[in-house]
């Protein structure tokens, strides 16, 4: 698709990278979006709620078809079941991560029914396969206008209920019985951010798909979390990692011509396992590196 | 909100009472924990809570909290009725440690207690951050504030969560078994702190433990939660051997050291089916 390879001319090379009308919306859709996941995954990282991301965005697949199949948007369908599953998990009021063995279970057999249906509301719309690849992996280069809209609304709202709610959020995540002698709502809380979960999903399995998703709604979180303790600097960081994958993403993806999802992928990816090899790489040198004392965890 | 007059005279007459427990009862999932329980506390107090497990010592802590409401009586924490996000009290939950891996800085922890239930987006405040910084050196955590809370040692993070539950300009400070867990060192050093904070900023102190040993030379008066009754007197009219063995319904014999200290030691049951401690 590409005619012009990229030069040593940025200007030149941004230039060329926004001609096209599909290339201004992916860049678009993809800055809201990784604002969004970067922001939000601090918080999914800190909490430990990795799995009920990915929870979310498998939910997410049939609502995307669904959308599809009635022609509406399919940012529309994911955003319905997104946020269905969201307050379905915070009305049970459990914690997904927690290793419950019996609900693993049940949570894997809702998972594969998701899959399943999503599989056949495809099929009843064309039947053709691309539709289900897209949104397992990534549509960014086909976004329409509408949907670069409705982005932009999700990602306003969602960020500002963020920054309503970061506060009490960390607090209610770090030392929840202390929070809730001073005051503030736990439960309500985690309801809330599950929703603002439930949206950061549903707009970034655009870009990324939904098998994909950790990329940009846990790796950056866990990068910039292994970096620094502090939280201003570290949801900051998570932000601007997203926004590097996404970008540097899609401009590889334009010169090479091969998947977005696979660029932004591995440059979480690659990322992490830097920081990490980094970190491990100062402990030895420093001679920081002991033993745990063991801790004698009892279940309360 | 801290007073500066910290002389607070330990007669429990009215202007002093730290918390008041009239007729209170606690029923929890149908049960009732305890019930007719009326006991004052005075200001300034050090006050232990013992009795086995399960007897209801924490829902004695959280009653004073208003996290667990009553079923019957009332509770006032200094004249007012109980409400949760008192800035006078100050609360230690019991807990396990914090995870290893939990990467937030001690200090912002400690920031939490000042306005980490607050809404919006945290401005920095040179005041707040002064103010938490103090509440650090008192506690001696100057020197790892600024280390993830997740790789302190128990003893550090016990200092640390003190900081916490004084920052807000806390008078009455609740304890749920803060020694747990700790070696003997950190026992006596933490329990020092707590004596040292309770006298010098004249801080109500309620603490739950299961063992009294290494508070009972600080205890002014002692709350024994057993069998749905709570029984409170003063430690040398409460901690004896006819008393305790009672209380715990298992033998326990309270000796006195050659400095007329107190020690509690729970003896050897003749027939013993379960470990003894």
């Amino acid at each position: 698709m590409p005619q012009q390879g990229p030069s040593w001319d940025l200007v030149a090379d941004i230039q060329l990278l926004l001609q096209f009308h599909f290339m201004q919306n992916a860049f678009i859709a993809g800055t809201l979006v990784a604002l969004l996941a970067g922001a939000a995954g601090y918080f999914v990282v800190l909490r430990g709620q990795s799995f009920a991301a990915h929870m979310l965005s498998q939910v997410g697949f049939p609502g995307a078809a669904a959308g599809v199949l009635l022609h509406v948007s399919p940012v529309l369908g994911l955003i319905v079941f997104c946020l269905a599953a969201a307050l379905g998990i915070g009305w049970a009021g459990r914690d997904l991560d927690a290793g419950h063995r019996a609900e693993s279970a049940a949570v894997g057999s809702i998972l594969a029914f998701s899959l399943g249906l999503g599989l056949l509301f495809f099929r009843l719309y064309a039947g053709s396969a691309a539709g289900i690849y897209s949104f397992l992996f990534g549509t960014i280069l086909g976004i329409s206008d509408r949907d670069v809209q409705l982005t932009l609304v999700v990602a306003v709202l969602s960020f500002a209920a963020l920054a309503l709610i970061g506060r009490p959020l960390v607090f209610a995540t770090v030392d929840p019985d202390v929070a809730e002698a001073r005051g503030v709502n736990v439960q309500m809380l985690s309801i809330g951010f599950l929703v603002v979960l439930a949206f950061a999903v549903a707009i970034t399995v655009q870009i990324v798909g939904t098998l994909l998703i950790f990329a940009l709604l846990v790796a950056p979180g866990a990068s910039a979390l292994q970096l620094t303790a502090r939280p201003g600097r570290a949801l900051a960081l998570s932000v601007a990692l997203s926004l590097a994958f996404t970008w540097l993403g899609l401009a590889l993806a334009y010169f090479t011509d091969l998947p977005v999802g696979f660029f932004i992928t591995s440059l979480a990816f690659a990322t992490y396992v830097l920081i990490r090899a980094a970190k491990g790489a100062a402990l030895v040198r420093g001679g920081r590196l002991r033993f745990r004392e063991p801790s004698f965890a009892t279940p309360s | 909100m801290r007073d500066e007059v910290r002389l607070v005279d330990k007669k429990p007459d009215g202007r002093a009472t730290a918390a008041v427990f009239d007729r209170a009862a606690v029923r929890l999932g149908g049960k009732v924990v305890w019930r007719d329980v009326s006991f004052e506390v005075a200001g300034g107090e050090f006050v232990a809570i013992l009795g086995p497990n399960g007897a209801g010592k924490s829902t004695l802590l959280k009653a004073l909290l208003g996290i667990v409401p009553l079923t019957a009586g009332s509770v006032k924490v200094f004249g007012q009725p109980v409400r949760r996000g008192n800035d006078e009290v100050g609360y230690l939950p019991q807990r396990r440690r914090f995870d290893p891996d939990l990467r937030i800085r001690a200090i912002d922890l400690v920031r939490m207690g000042l306005d980490g239930g607050q809404w919006g987006v945290p401005l920095p405040s040179k005041s707040k951050q002064e103010r938490v910084e103090e509440m650090v050196a008192l506690v001696g955590a100057t020197g790892y504030a600024q280390r993830p809370v997740g790789e302190l040692s128990g003893g550090e993070q016990q200092r640390i969560l003190i900081a916490q539950a004084l920052v807000s300009g806390a008078r009455m400070l609740m304890l749920d078994e803060p020694l747990e867990s700790l070696d003997l060192n950190n026992q006596q050093a933490i329990s020092n702190l707590i004596r040292g904070i309770c006298q010098r900023q004249g801080v109500t102190v309620l603490l739950v433990a299961h063992d009294v040993n290494p508070i009972l030379p600080f205890v002014d008066r002692v709350v024994y939660v057993a069998g749905g009754q709570v029984v409170c007197g003063k430690p040398a009219d409460v901690i004896r051997t006819e008393t305790l063995t009672r209380l715990y319904g298992a033998p326990v014999e309270v000796l006195t050291t050659s400095d007329g200290r107190l020690v509690v030691v729970g003896q050897h049951e003749p027939v013993s089916y379960h470990a003894d401690h």
